[in-house]
């Protein structure tokens, strides 16, 4: 071990090689479950020294793991297997717009919400917004390929990227894609990395797509009695000719942990509210806003609630970013997840949920981005308690087969990580399992680049202690 | 496990580790590391307590806290990282050995000099001596203040004027203008703020009474035990919260005023040294309830109009501990804008902390100069020929900041309460 280390020392600043045990045990975890303490954490600010890693992990067999902001719900940056943390947050942050194209360039370490900030200047807009975006690093996005609210109208992060420059697992440099927003040529690479969860290389730079931004946006929130009438408001409205930027989903027991945690005056009686926002020019909007009143009252919704005011609207949208600290009042320890089902099987997957809160008597709570059937049911637990943590276990694996069966996916913004992986087959067959792991072995020869990601492990299962 | 550790260590399960803190933390964004954000230390905290680090791997991470309660702003679960930090703290004091000069020098500084009126009005008289007997330049002529340790020399050159000996004397213990007065007001002096700022309080005097209030000293307050907790010294910080709490209930009085923003949020934190049962917690409570900040009582107490216009341009640096745990936010600002033709020009970040810190700025020096050199470009990027402040430690940081930027022919940093004297406010 030394022997590289002394290596790396040649190729890196030492004030940017972090040896203590307490800057090992700060880059141990992200924001999902585990922690894994790596023997050096390496603070690149140069394509050099990403280089210089790379070529010394292949020669010594150490693994690199990339890290942004740590903010991965999947366990993207965890050293599973000791070696090296490539912290790439303080890289000199670099946001490069071109307004003319509608385009923009920008370095890894950026924060998300700081390009759209910047756009906005310009009169235009950075679409993906997670709700980390204030926080989370466009590199760790880009590697996640997160999603966010507005993803139901303008996609996810793959949808906004056209040209990335990537250190290969080899260390070699190399660009795919371009400046331009069509672009044909040969394999689709760009689109191969995002996504890829860190396995196929370190991103140092990215070119990303702009958009005009909507000069108005409206907010509604509509209740309803049953959960099904909500599924279907839904499929009403995303068929009627509208297409909202956002359509946000809470249930009972979240409506009453927010008005538990900080009241805003939510519907408490109301079985599940949809929140919507409509954006697009001010006149549009009155009549969109008009026909989904219509559609609400059709379906027999409770109540539509129309803010008067901007702050109104505002509070609305705060009640729905308080669903996620309101419900760890519940209890301390949170399984986030984010499998996705048809956006027709909404109504289904709350009755899977049901069943199986009850046979593993587990507490569950589902809220999300209901317009694109990405739901987030999340397990209220106590890691402490090890026999409940064996139930929550069961309860999750049965979601991601629930979510499968209806046809849906394992994850639709969060990533596959090391929680999510012994289930890939369950999802992509043996055949496609295989595909994707041929493909990491040519990038990959010696398997250094983030490994125990993606690819379930001999022995692996979902496992939700520390230990 | 210690008891203190495993209060600490409960209240870490409260963080999910979301990382929200992390663009809040003055020292992540200067220190460049995880290690020295909120979520590190909390992390930190945790794997001493499970045993997998030793409270030696804790202890530069968490001494190099400022402890500007920024992260408690944005923590989306409610983390007590205030109290994580004090027990941490605690923690790694019991397991010290003093011995060593600096501790000696520190227990000096703890347990006689912050308490002691009568070092504080010494150090008020000694530092007046010192300014007016010419010994400030010989030493200065000699570099005595350069190799003074805790850098004390770059803190003297900036301390302002002191009142003469015969100006302190002459304070009396009850200040009545009308009667009957508004409201009956307890004024709590501040170690720092009534030797080295001792006319700011003079001045918060006048503002009280012009609003039309009665103000009195009580005799025996004594140091509001902040810099001991910040320093892991909770015995002696509980003596001195109890003395307070007694004193201060004497007479029935309607508030208790500081002008101090590190003060007041102490304080008004009395309670949660206490358990619940225990027969001092209530009369903790209604210790805090009373706790108001001198900006936060005269907005209240709204007796006064401003007559006298100030063509300047000012900014105003909100002292952390005011802002984020006292959550006095918007009532200096509101004071500030009632002064006919002051142009308030606000910083892009008011609520980045300017490494002042208690004596953060004297123990992790350069650290702190770090934190003070992006506070100072933000505050220099606003242009104020004022920056005002709440809290003297912040006051002193900024006259230190406007040195280091060489600005001092065209800047100065002043307490709100000398700003709004100067406006000449008039009873309602």
């Amino acid at each position: 071990m030394s022997h590289w280390l002394e290596d790396l020392k040649k190729a890196i600043p030492e004030e940017r090689i972090l040896t203590s045990l307490a800057d090992r045990h700060s880059y141990s975890f992200d924001a999902s479950f585990g922690e894994y303490l790596p023997e050096a954490v390496v603070q690149a600010k140069e394509k050099e020294e990403v280089v210089a890693v790379f070529k010394l992990a292949n020669r010594y067999r150490v693994p690199v793991y990339p890290r942004g902001s740590g903010t991965c719900l999947s366990g993207g940056p965890l050293p599973v297997h000791g070696g090296i943390v490539l912290d790439m947050s303080q890289w000199p942050k670099k946001i490069d717009h071109r307004p003319d194209d509608l385009t923009v360039t920008v370095t890894p370490s950026v924060l998300t919400a700081r390009i759209n900030e910047e756009a906005e200047k310009h009169g235009l807009m950075y679409a993906p917004d997670p709700s980390s975006a204030h926080v989370a690093t466009i590199g760790g996005n880009l590697a996640e390929n997160s999603g966010g609210p507005r993803g139901l109208k303008y996609g996810v992060t793959k949808d906004h990227v056209i040209g990335l420059e990537v250190i290969t697992p080899e260390g070699e440099v190399m660009r795919t894609g371009g400046g331009t927003i069509k672009n044909v040529t040969g394999y689709d690479l760009t689109k191969l990395i995002v996504g890829s969860e860190g396995t196929l290389g370190v991103i140092v730079e990215a070119t990303l797509k702009l958009m005009p931004k909507p000069p108005a946006v409206q907010t509604m929130m509509v209740a309803f009695d049953h959960v099904r009438k909500a599924g279907e408001a839904i499929s009403k409205t995303l068929t009627s000719g509208i297409l909202p930027s956002k359509m946000e989903f809470m249930d009972q027991a979240c409506i009453v942990a927010v008005e538990n945690f900080k009241p805003v005056g939510l519907p408490v009686h109301a079985a599940a509210v949809v929140i919507l926002e409509l954006d697009g020019h001010p006149e549009t909007l009155k009549v969109e806003r008009k026909l989904v009143e219509e559609i609400m009252e059709r379906i027999g919704a409770k109540e539509v609630i129309i803010p008067k005011t901007e702050e109104e609207a505002e509070n609305i949208w705060h009640a729905r970013k308080q669903v996620s600290p309101a419900i760890a009042k519940i209890k301390p320890t949170k399984v986030s997840e984010d499998a996705t089902v048809p956006r027709s099987k909404i109504p289904d997957f709350m009755d899977r949920l049901q069943e199986i809160k009850e046979k593993f008597d587990v507490e569950v709570v589902a809220f999300g981005h209901a317009g694109d059937g990405n739901l987030h049911p999340n397990v209220l637990c106590d890691k402490r308690n090890k026999e409940e943590m064996k139930r929550v276990e069961l309860a999750v694996e049965e979601m991601f087969k629930a979510a499968i069966e209806l046809g849906g996916t394992l994850s639709g913004e969060h990533g596959i990580g090391t929680m999510k992986a012994p289930f890939m087959e369950l999802e992509l067959g043996e055949v496609g399992v295989d595909m994707m792991k041929r493909l990491k072995d040519a990038w990959d020869p010696n398997h250094i680049m983030n490994p125990g990601k993606i690819f379930v492990e001999k022995g692996q299962r979902l496992v939700l202690t520390d230990e | 496990m210690n008891e203190a550790l495993r209060d600490a260590y409960n209240k870490t399960f409260d963080c999910v580790q979301c990382g929200y803190c992390l663009p809040a933390c003055p020292t992540y964004e200067t220190m460049e590391r995880e290690t020295h954000s909120p979520r590190g230390r909390i992390n930190l905290v945790k794997m001493v307590a499970q045993g997998k680090a030793t409270v030696e791997d804790l202890q530069e991470p968490i001494e190099k806290c400022l402890g500007c309660m920024a992260c408690m702003t944005v923590c989306p679960t409610n983390v007590q990282y205030d109290q994580i930090l004090e027990s941490a703290k605690s923690v790694i004091e019991s397991e010290q050995t003093p011995s060593t000069l600096q501790q000696k020098a520190e227990g000096f500084l703890f347990e006689s000099f912050f308490p002691s009126s009568r070092w504080m009005n010494f150090l008020g008289n000694a530092t007046w001596l010192y300014q007016k007997s010419g010994l400030r330049k010989v030493a200065h002529q000699f570099g005595l203040t350069q190799r003074a340790p805790l850098h004390i020399g770059k803190m003297e050159a900036i301390l302002p004027e002191m009142p003469s000996p015969k100006q302190r004397q002459e304070r009396v213990t009850r200040y009545m203008r009308q009667r009957p007065a508004k409201a009956k007001v307890a004024f709590f002096k501040g170690c720092i703020m009534d030797s080295v700022f001792f006319e700011a309080n003079q001045n918060a005097v006048e503002l009280l009474l012009r609003s039309g209030a009665e103000v009195a000293f009580p005799d025996q307050q004594t140091c509001c035990g902040a810099l001991h907790a910040h320093s892991g010294k909770v015995d002696v910080s509980l003596e001195l919260a109890k003395r307070n709490i007694e004193v201060f209930e004497e007479e029935g009085f309607d508030y208790i005023v500081n002008t101090a923003g590190g003060c007041g949020a102490r304080l008004v934190e009395y309670r949660h040294l206490f358990d619940k049962d225990s027969p001092w917690y209530d009369r903790a409570v209604r210790f805090s309830e009373k706790v108001y900040d001198i900006a936060a009582l005269l907005v209240e107490l709204d007796g006064l109009t401003f007559t006298k216009p100030l063509q300047k341009t000012i900014t105003y640096q909100p002292s952390c501990h005011l802002r984020n745990v006292q959550k006095v936010v918007d009532q200096p600002l509101e004071l500030i804008r009632k002064i006919p033709g002051i142009r308030l020009k606000e910083l892009k970040r008011p609520d980045f902390c300017c490494g002042s810190a208690g004596i953060y700025n004297m123990v992790h020096h350069k650290e702190s100069m770090e934190i003070l050199d992006v506070k100072m470009k933000d505050v220099c990027d606003a242009e104020p020929e004022e920056i005002v402040t709440s809290n003297p430690g912040c006051q002193l940081q900024m006259k230190l900041g406007i040195q280091r930027e060489g600005r001092g022919d065209r800047m100065e940093s002043v307490h709100l309460v000398d700003l709004l004297i100067e406006a000449d406010p008039q009873s309602k």
